[in-house]
């Protein structure tokens, strides 16, 4: 039998490992690395060396920059370029206009989801591949085309215009610019999603008794719901920030339809360098919190899965 | 190559994965790693590779301090769980690839990494698909291009990470064999990792078993299973009733349950009976047949004690007949731990 | 037989699909189909000549060289930076991993113009290198360096993002097969590492070069809009539109909407002939 000869051989090996031997043969160790070998695959040190050496330069260093810029400021200079009248007008339009955005987007972003992972219609990968559209495009080219479309006499405002619907110029303009920017987060963060929501837990609740719409809305949509807010808030934060689109279609009107960006480069044009690096500052807050949001519904979001 | 593992300790963030392991490993011996997952098995092994390194101890290859030396210079051939074949590779080339990124005079020249690539690919009987690319291959194949690709470094040691867990039943029979006469025919320490009590019994020398980052025996085979040192590896090893009782005078009493137990000293302990350890006995406790099942030559009982709780017997399929109704049982062998 | 098909559980009436997908496209043809026509027909509204002809203007050719130049410095850049970190942050174990990923997104959540705004407060007149690059007259606000920095901001997740989950994905068995059998770590990057991710380095490399030749709000802080100088592709569209020159604004921006839509066709064909690319990561 194996085992017999297996013991045969341990026990007639020329080196009989006993308790005495052991000790006595007992090597020097080998000589401790000066950092301790975390891991088998070289190069650790130098990647992460370079990758924080690249993330302080580029991010951290200028960011921080920003925050010492503004503490230059006392606390009432603070308060007075932050927080002035027209500052806060810039602040409300550009939160208010980026969520009124991120809501139509979470309306639409859900139909244009659903038809994409459902559906077949003729021309869905030139409408899927389209969807990335604002990904693609320069902000610039796509202000200047959402101006000249929603101006009073462009072939979507003319039809505006006896409505009383002022498009462009106007907040409205500003909303309709930052749902082009933000479309494609809310139908990208929801497509894995949608797609990996298995047939099975439809038909089951189907098999249960539950009608088309009772599972839409008891079973579908609030499985979606992190993916939803997730990607919610990353087209408000995307909008809250954006420039480009915006300033063509915005008009620009102190108090009116000034978004917060611009009133950083206006400050930055008077050489009001602490006053920008305060708006900027505000600003930089509220990514800071959008992110911990977004990684907060993210992580609660895990739990799920 | 011998091989020493001593006093090894590695943590995870605050998990301690393995705790105070010492092993040592003869030449040409096979050994198997046996345990649960998360009993350390992986860490140990790929410990002994140069893939993790020790928070204390040392490793040692043939009395050599090799703790902190990198895989490569330890020479040893990894199989790993998955394979880790090289999807954009041929078989030849990931067979290959040890003798390829080799350098200067180290480096066999083409006409001689052929040969042996042709040599390794019959060695696990592959010839012909050298050309293949591994998503073309079996999970079997798959498994044997790991293999032969580990042994083309003519490494010191040969080190497979559960090589048949991603295999159907009939390809692992088979290829646990294969392993065995690959063993045998290069005479290389081998180690490797299982969950399968079966595995590690039928095909190691000697196996060492695991639990929460420590070595609970290490013996052979029929050691493991004849004579457990703890009670994890009498309940981890064969099968086992467990029973928890008194030793008092030499008896164990559970319950209904009377087994003797010599030598045991007075105080709580667990008891283990093998399922065809328990025999007929008009002297023995009792228990009521509930069902008999009849596997191949062996007939498995499933019975019931006046307590309620179930026991499992194994007789040889003759003597079912004799289980039925009210019987009275006693052990052959009953392995008592102290508490 | 004409009898009526039974409707699968989870298929929804026709009815609702038809009006699904028709709001569906009344809202993209709103938001994203039209102003794209518009570019196109803006840009040929007085035929194609004119519209030539502002392409072929030396202040846009001016334009077009800088925005080809800075995205052949970001983009490499950028893998660069994108390689290093997803091999760190994949390949290994260390604590604070997580806020790493965190800080390497962060580009993604600052305003382009908050962007530009810190690289003048660090490089600017007034910024804390100002004077010292003056005595050694050196200008990177104003000019093409601060273009090039600003540009690496806004794009500087887009590989790294795209990698990092993709090395992940993969592991780390290949690599240690590679090491233990005696590669160095140069030769196991790129002869295991490398052809795994390659398709996914490339998807990164193009939606970071789709930014960063259309980065506009950072560019602009930083730019100082000189003339076939420091005008970028989408700086020169807006001095054009601002000057009421739509023709040949819109001639530009039809040249950038072409590199858009060959972007997405080359990311769609990317993403039917490698599967594992898409991970939803490159915002």
């Amino acid at each position: 039998m194996a085992p017999f000869g297996a013991r045969r051989r341990i026990l007639d090996d020329d080196h009989p490992m006993t308790a005495e031997t052991i000790s006595m043969s007992r090597p020097p160790a080998a000589r401790r690395p000066l950092f301790r070998r975390r891991s088998a695959l070289p190069g650790f040190g130098l990647t992460l060396g370079v990758t924080l050496t690249i993330l302080s330069l580029i991010v951290l260093i200028p960011l921080s920059a920003i925050a010492i810029k503004a503490s230059s400021l006392s606390p009432a200079q603070f308060v007075a370029a932050a927080f002035s009248e027209r500052a806060i007008a810039a602040y409300r339009l550009s939160f208010g206009a980026a969520f009124v955005a991120a809501v139509i987007n979470g309306v639409f972003g859900v139909l244009t989801t659903w038809a994409l992972v459902r559906y077949d219609f003729p021309g869905k990968s030139v409408v899927n591949a389209l969807v990335d559209l604002p990904f693609a495009l320069p902000t610039a080219v796509a202000g200047i085309a959402l101006a000249t479309l929603y101006s009073p006499n462009g072939w979507v405002g003319q039809y505006l215009t006896p409505l009383g619907i002022k498009a462009a110029y106007n907040p409205v303009g500003v909303t309709i610019a930052l749902t082009f920017i933000g479309l494609p987060f809310v139908v990208r963060t929801l497509e894995p999603v949608m797609r990996d929501l298995s047939a099975d837990v439809e038909e089951a609740a189907a098999s249960l008794g539950a009608g088309r719409i009772d599972t839409i809305l008891r079973v579908i949509l609030p499985a979606l719901g992190p993916a939803w807010l997730t990607g919610f808030a990353l087209a408000f934060a995307r909008g809250v920030g954006e420039y480009g689109s915006v300033i063509f279609i915005a008009g620009n009107m102190p108090y009116k339809s000034e978004i917060a960006p611009l009133l950083i480069i206006i400050q930055l044009e008077q050489f009001e360098y602490a006053n920008a690096a305060a708006i900027a500052l505000v600003m930089l807050g509220v990514s800071f919190l959008m992110l911990l949001i977004i990684n907060a519904v993210q992580a609660w979001s895990r739990r799920f899965s | 190559m011998t091989i020493s593992i001593r006093s090894v300790e590695k943590k995870f963030g605050r998990y301690p994965a393995l705790n105070q392991v010492d092993l040592e490993i003869a030449d040409g011996e096979l050994v198997a790693l046996l345990g649960p997952s998360g009993s350390g098995k992986t860490t140990l092994l790929r410990t002994i590779a140069g893939l993790e390194f020790p928070d204390e101890g040392q490793v040692l290859f043939e009395n050599e301090d090799v703790t902190f030396a990198s895989a490569a210079a330890r020479r040893v051939g990894f199989v790993f769980q998955q394979y880790a074949l090289f999807k954009h590779m041929t078989v030849a080339k990931n067979i290959a690839f040890g003798l390829d990124v080799r350098k200067g005079k180290d480096k066999p020249n083409k006409a001689e990494i052929a040969r042996r690539v042709d040599e390794l690919l019959k060695l696990v009987e592959l010839d012909g698909l050298g050309k293949r690319y591994p998503s073309q291959l079996s999970g079997g194949q798959r498994q044997r291009v790991a293999l032969s690709r580990a042994l083309a470094v003519q490494p010191s040691v040969l080190l497979l990470d559960e090589p048949f867990g991603a295999l159907d039943a009939t390809v692992r029979k088979s290829l646990r064999k294969e392993l065995r006469r690959v063993h045998d025919a290069t005479g290389v320490t081998t180690i490797f990792v299982t969950h399968d009590q079966e595995e590690a019994l039928e095909l190691a020398d000697r196996v060492a078993i695991l639990n929460a980052g420590r070595i609970e025996q290490i013996g052979t085979p029929d050691e493991v299973h004849d004579h457990p040192a703890t009670p994890f590896v009498c309940g981890f090893v064969g099968e086992a009733n467990r029973f928890e009782g008194v030793v008092s005078g030499q008896r164990f009493t559970a319950g209904p349950v009377v087994l003797a137990a010599p030598n045991a000293p007075d105080g709580e302990a667990v008891a283990f009976v093998r399922p065809h350890d328990l025999v007929l006995d008009a002297a023995g406790f009792p228990a009521r047949v509930e069902r008999v099942v009849i596997q191949g030559p062996l007939a498995n009982i499933d019975a019931s004690l006046p307590d309620g709780r179930r026991i499992d017997i194994s007789v040889a399929r003759d003597e079912a007949v004799q289980f039925t109704g009210e019987i009275r049982l006693s052990a052959r062998r009953t392995h008592v731990f102290g508490v | 037989m004409a009898a009526a098909r039974a409707r699968h559980p989870t298929e929804d009436p026709v009815w609702a699909k038809v009006l699904i997908i028709g709001l569906m496209l009344v809202f993209l043809g709103l938001v994203l189909i039209l102003p794209l026509v518009a570019v196109f027909a803006e840009a040929l509204r007085k035929g194609l000549q004119p519209a030539l002809e502002a392409i072929g203007a030396a202040d846009a050719l001016a334009a077009i060289k800088l925005s080809l130049i800075t995205a052949a410095i970001a983009v490499p850049f950028n893998a660069v930076f994108g390689l290093c970190a997803s091999w760190a942050i994949a390949k290994h174990h260390f604590p604070g991993k997580a806020l790493l990923i965190t800080l390497i997104d962060l580009p993604f959540s600052v305003s382009p113009v908050v962007a530009g705004l810190m690289y003048v407060m660090v490089f600017g007149l007034q910024g804390w290198f100002g004077e010292r690059l003056i005595d050694h007259d050196i200008k990177i606000i104003f000019a093409t360096p601060g273009i090039i920095l600003a540009t690496i901001f806004v794009t500087f997740p887009f590989i790294a993002r795209e990698l990092i989950p993709l090395m992940q994905e993969q592991g780390v068995s290949e690599e240690e097969a590679a090491v233990s059998m005696g590669a160095s770590g140069l030769y196991t990057f790129w002869r295991v590492t490398a052809p795994n991710v390659r398709w996914g380095l490339l998807y990164g490399v193009l939606l970071c070069n789709a930014r960063a030749m259309g980065e506009f709000g950072a560019v602009s802080v930083v730019s100082g809009h000189i003339r076939g100088l420091t005008n970028t592709m989408p700086l020169h569209v807006e001095i054009l539109y601002n000057e009421y020159d739509f023709v040949a604004a819109f001639a530009v921006a039809a040249l950038l909407c072409l590199l858009a839509i060959l972007t997405l066709v080359l990311k769609g064909v990317l993403e039917i002939a490698q599967p594992d690319v898409k991970r939803g990561g490159g915002h």
